[in-house]
């Protein structure tokens, strides 16, 4: 096959691409500018995109012995995943950008561009495992539990999973770190990226105040009285109790945890940790990863709402414009605009953005 | 590089000395030095004492442009002017930009024509409005993107007495260029656009004329030019020097028809294909081409797939390729600049290779814009 190998600089795309070239297809290396104002250095973990990166990405690629090409992306980053998670912000939700940074960049310009261009797949560094089957090509949580990248996945549909490659699915973290040193990489001991690549401050609040404004608002418990203030709703996530610095205290001293976010009065609804609990989580814009549950039935399965967070277990159902999971144990606090994953066992079965929950 | 100019620079590397030593050995390679000072002088029709020798052709613009802006501005601080042209490279634009963030220049652009020339009527204007606050006018002698040989020799006219620099980077050795006839004051040639070493260069600069040093240290080249002299590198760029001037008319024939057929072929697969720049006068090597509704980037790699290389603006220091600064100062539509493409052609550009482009472009384009349609849906 034709691959597209998109790599990001770090030592998981790289042996990615080592080893879609081992598999004897045809492989480009392509790493994606996604910032018109790209950093110089990484600093530790954080964010990715650096000047830096992308000199990683070349010398990778020329260790493997692929030509290498840079595609600038900035602008289709910037409208489908900056913008979507400032825009996600103001309306009171907590968005994830790398779900919508799968969604609409790695596996949906870039694999555009490069099926327009002859080419059959994108191969990343991402851990997550693709079977075959008699329902058709279906996407799998990955062997390393530490790792598994699934969740992030799960925004792609048919169409996708079907031109994506994930080489390093079947393997331990560590063990790709060993694989890159034996093959000369010398991005072997890169650390991980985490947390927003677009805000390398780390410092998220202080990056959404710069964009959505500082206006101070009331903090209000469940019976509306004011207990404190604010410097703006939407640096506030659910479930949130550090950082609220409430003036009036609870009775008997128990603390608070964020509750609500109105973005329209500008309000943040405090209260007790019950009151967070939540057995039914409903998500909007539902995409499967190959073969669709069958419709308005209740089937058994595995809700996920964080990237790294549990598998908990549900009945749900899917209708053509929701997914609503009924969790089988209540859990506390979920913010909308998150992803809603189901899961099959291991095998993912499609995503939505959480919408309501009750 | 050049044979000839491979086996003049490994004979030279092997007689170690300094050229600025007064023993024996020094002297020897101070003679060779000098020797390739006044092939080079006579193959750009200047003095030999008016050659000096730099690092690499940016650090000659440098040396120009910084040098007689701070002795402009040392004379008269009201002489902080900068005339440009809007497509200058950006070894001639950076410097410029640097000096007006940090050094209170004033700079003004010189309008570029559609077909690729600077504008004379604009130039005489400003230098009309501004004639006594002018440190220097800088007009490349041939632009490195679209080919166009420049008016400069009406640029020194209208200048009079006001300094005139020109990147002769890429005429050296292609076109005619003669530094004592076109009365520039200063011009920049390098070595490895002629088939000589990287790393060497020259600023021709007038006999007399002093301009402010940026390296400071032994004063080795005419106290203009500090650093040890790389004898080996000079002695090899003069070779090459030598054999471009005396092959140019051959070589100009040679590849000027080389690029007539590429864009013969080029336009038959691709009819709404358009040339950039125009110009009786033209680089023989350069074709820049517009292929609309594509985007470069992805031309490139294509064309990489199938053993052709081409070029497209610049890239930034990430190494994301950026819309070329000389087709948006001809006036293009961003979106056209995006879908523009440059064929480099050499003394070593054969016919296969030119019919090799003319088999694989109408494929190529077709996959490009399928892609580009794809993206913009």
């Amino acid at each position: 096959m034709k691959v597209i190998a998109a790599m990001s600089g770090g030592v998981d795309s790289a042996v990615a691409a080592a080893r879609a070239v081992e598999a004897g297809h045809e492989v480009i290396g392509v790493h994606l500018a996604l910032s018109n104002n790209p950093q110089k250095y990484r600093s530790g973990a954080r964010g990715c995109c650096t000047i830096e990166d992308s000199h990683d990405a070349r010398r990778a690629a020329d260790v493997i012995g692929i030509p290498f090409y840079i595609w600038d992306m900035a602008e289709e980053f910037h409208d489908g995943v900056v913008e979507n998670f400032i825009e996600e912000y103001s309306n009171g939700r907590t968005p994830n950008p790398c779900l919508r940074c799968n969604e609409k960049i790695k596996f949906a310009a870039v694999l555009d561009r490069a099926s327009a261009l002859g080419y059959d797949a994108v191969a990343t560094g991402h851990y997550a495992q693709l079977n075959e089957s008699a329902i058709g090509r279906t996407m799998h949580r990955a062997v390393d539990p530490l790792k598994d990248q699934s969740y992030v996945l799960a925004v792609l549909n048919s169409k996708q999973i079907a031109g994506a490659m994930f080489p390093l699915g079947d393997t331990h973290k560590e063990d790709v770190r060993i694989e890159a040193k034996a093959r000369g990489l010398y991005v072997a001991n890169k650390p991980d990226s985490h947390d927003i690549c677009f805000i390398p401050s780390g410092n998220n609040a202080g990056w959404l105040r710069d964009r959505l404004g500082s206006e101070v608002g009331p903090i209000v418990d469940e019976a509306g009285n004011k207990v404190g203030e604010h410097q703006g709703a939407y640096t506030y996530t659910i479930g949130q109790r550090r950082g609220l610095g409430l003036s009036v205290p609870t009775e008997g001293g128990t603390p608070r945890y964020v509750l609500k976010i109105e973005p329209k009065s500008n309000t943040v609804v405090v209260g007790s940790k019950e009151a967070l609990a939540i057995s039914t989580i409903t998500g909007e814009d539902p995409i499967w990863c190959g073969h669709a549950p069958v419709k308005n039935t209740e089937h058994r399965g595995f809700a996920q709402i964080r990237a790294h967070g549990a598998a908990l277990p549900c009945m749900y159902i899917a209708t053509d414009s929701s997914i609503t999971a009924k969790l089988d144990e209540p859990l506390l606090g979920l913010a909308t605009g998150q992803g809603l994953v189901i899961y099959d066992g291991d095998r993912v079965v499609g995503s939505a953005t959480v919408s309501a929950t009750e | 590089m050049i044979p000839e100019a491979i086996a003049a620079l490994s004979e030279q590397i092997s007689q170690y000395g300094n050229a600025s030593s007064l023993h024996a050995t020094g002297r020897a390679v101070r003679k060779k030095v000098e020797e390739a000072r006044e092939s080079i002088a006579t193959c750009i029709g200047s003095d030999a004492s008016e050659v000096i020798f730099t690092g690499s052709g940016t650090e000659a613009n440098n040396l120009a442009i910084k040098g007689f802006y701070w002795k402009a501005v040392e004379e008269d601080l009201q002489r902080n002017v900068i005339v440009v042209a809007a497509f200058e490279h950006h070894a001639i634009l950076e410097p410029i930009e640097w000096l007006e963030e940090h050094e209170g220049a004033t700079v003004i652009y010189i309008p570029v024509a559609a077909h690729g020339i600077i504008e004379l009527d604009a130039l005489a204007e400003i230098i009309k409005t501004e004639r006594d606050y002018i440190a220097l006018i800088c007009v490349m002698h041939s632009n490195n993107e679209i080919g166009t040989v420049q008016p400069v020799a009406e640029v020194v006219k209208l200048a009079g007495d006001i300094p005139v620099h020109t990147d002769a980077v890429q005429s050296f050795g292609k076109v005619p260029i003669n530094f004592a006839a076109l009365g520039v004051t200063s011009a920049t040639i390098s070595a490895h656009k002629i088939g000589g070493p990287l790393g060497v260069a020259a600023l021709v600069l007038k006999r007399g004329v002093d301009i402010t040093p940026v390296l400071h240290g032994g004063g080795q080249e005419r106290d203009i030019r500090s650093g040890t002299i790389n004898a080996p590198s000079i002695v090899a760029f003069a070779v090459a020097a030598q054999r471009a001037v005396a092959n140019r008319e051959l070589n100009y024939s040679r590849i000027s028809g080389m690029r007539s057929l590429l864009a013969k072929k080029i336009i038959d697969a691709v009819p709404d294909a358009r040339i950039n720049g125009s110009n009786l006068e033209m680089l023989p090597g350069i074709l820049n081409m517009t292929f609309p509704g594509t985007e470069s980037d992805s031309l490139l790699l294509m064309l990489d797939n199938a053993g052709i290389s081409t070029s497209t603006g610049s890239a930034c220091s990430a190494g994301v390729q950026r819309p070329s600064h000389v087709l948006l100062a001809l006036g293009m539509s961003e979106k056209d600049v995006r879908g523009s493409l440059r064929f480099s052609l050499g003394i070593t550009t054969s016919e296969e290779e030119i019919n090799s482009v003319g088999e694989v472009i109408a494929d190529v384009v077709a996959k490009v814009r399928s892609a580009y349609l794809g993206a913009t849906k």
